[in-house]
């Protein structure tokens, strides 16, 4: 018998309602990228859960490694000057 | 061996109650749990489209038809999330397939028994559903990622499997006398299948306390077990229907049921698939993985195709 195959991996974004960002719900396994789009419909979707769908091979996913790797993100703690924290606002200025 | 500050560090993360994600260190042994319980977890729902689908052909009402199938769909699905949260751990999807035909992995033996009547049906979504459920919600805040956000997803559409079965138990309790009897009688069957789907007493169980400090399972067997009787029985109670337990009993002073002593000897015989439908379970499986198998190819070949097409223009 020919070895069996799930197919690829898929990841799968869904957008709640115009306007919000894509957020990650999940992956699947679909041979190609109309029948990614139809499983992630069926199967992401079924409660209103959003109306609009992306989908990215998972292996076209770049990633950080981990939170482990925490040297990785160390150049925004020594940078405070990006936080609006950082500055003095004299007594009495408003709406800044 | 594995390095002791790593995995001290790895506690204190557990302890701090941060997840752990796919590319986090983790000892060996977490992983094979985890590997172990999300698949059988997996398993376990796809496996459980069997007994229900037995009666969708003879539903009673359109009505009922499609809410079953509606369920069966949702099922399908919590098997495909679990999938996925497990190949997280570096296991191929094929491989778990492979390990379920073979008989390596397991799948909850509550599976394993047959839907006899249509208030089977009632009796799974109310009892097996409601067992699941106690402990689906509990693992939410199981510690790997994955796991725990597959577990977020699959409660929210829990919710109307245990509606859609106590809805046919009631409406079998208020019938006619042979369907009161015929309900009573599918509470009767799967009772106590449905209290053992908690696994064996704290006392006895293997992986337990491991599997707690490092926070896989957030609650113990028996504590869910006693979530789950303590919620029931006054549901079974108010429809008119009795339990299969004579020591069944509210205890005022702790506040929970007392229960009968569990006959875990059945329990072991259908877990290590002595069980009349284990056999029927996994040759269905099988058979319905190598009929499909025309379509994996079509649908590869298809792929093949139209890469090759993109390719050349
Ligand atoms: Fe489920
Ligand atoms: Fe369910």
């Amino acid at each position: 018998m020919e070895k069996d195959n799930q197919g690829i991996l898929w990841e799968v974004f869904i957008q709640v309602k115009a306007g919000r960002p894509f957020k990650h719900v999940g992956s699947l396994h679909a041979y190609d990228k109309e029948m990614a789009m139809q499983s992630a419909r069926d199967l992401f979707t079924r409660r209103n859960e959003g109306n609009g769908i992306w989908i990215v091979k998972a292996d076209d996913i770049i990633s950080s490694q981990s939170v482990d790797d925490e040297a990785f993100f160390d150049p925004s703690n020594d940078k405070v000057y990006r936080h609006p924290t950082f500055y003095e606002v004299p007594d009495g200025v408003k709406h800044i | 061996m594995e390095d002791a500050k790593k995995l001290e560090a790895f506690q204190a993360k557990i302890d701090a109650d941060i997840k752990i994600e796919p590319k986090d260190w983790m000892p060996e042994k977490y992983r094979q749990t985890l590997i172990r319980q999300i698949s059988q977890h997996a398993h376990s729902e796809v496996i459980g489209m069997q007994p229900e689908g037995n009666w969708l052909t003879r539903a009673p009402s359109l009505r009922s038809k499609k809410i079953l199938m509606a369920k069966i769909q949702d099922e399908a699905g919590h098997g495909l999330y679990l999938y996925c949260a497990a190949e997280t751990l570096g296991v191929k999807r094929e491989q778990f397939l492979e390990w379920l035909h073979e008989g390596k992995a397991k799948y909850s033996s509550v599976f394993n028994y047959p839907t006899l009547t249509w208030a089977d049906i009632g009796a799974i979504g109310w009892l097996v559903d409601g067992a699941a459920i106690v402990n689906q919600v509990s693992l939410q805040g199981t510690s790997y990622g994955p796991y725990s956000r597959a577990m977020v997803k699959i409660c929210m559409e829990e919710s109307f499997h245990q509606r859609q079965g106590y809805e046919i138990m009631v409406t079998l309790a208020n019938g006619t006398d042979e369907q009161k009897e015929m309900a009573q009688d599918a509470l009767n069957r799967w009772w106590w299948p449905s209290i053992m789907m908690f696994g064996p007493h704290d006392a006895d169980s293997a992986h337990s306390n491991q599997s707690l400090k490092w926070k896989i399972k957030r609650e113990s067997n028996d504590e869910l077990r006693q979530k789950f009787i303590d919620k029931t029985v006054e549901q079974g109670l108010h429809i008119g229907l009795t339990f299969p337990d004579p020591d069944l009993k509210w205890n005022e002073e702790k506040g929970h049921y007392d229960f009968g002593a569990i006959d875990w000897d059945e329990f072991w015989n259908v877990v290590k698939g002595y069980g009349a439908g284990n056999k029927k379970r996994l040759a269905h499986h099988k058979e319905a993985h190598e009929v499909g198998s025309w379509v994996r190819e079509a649908a590869i070949a298809y792929a093949n195709k139209k890469n090759n097409i993109q390719k050349s223009a």
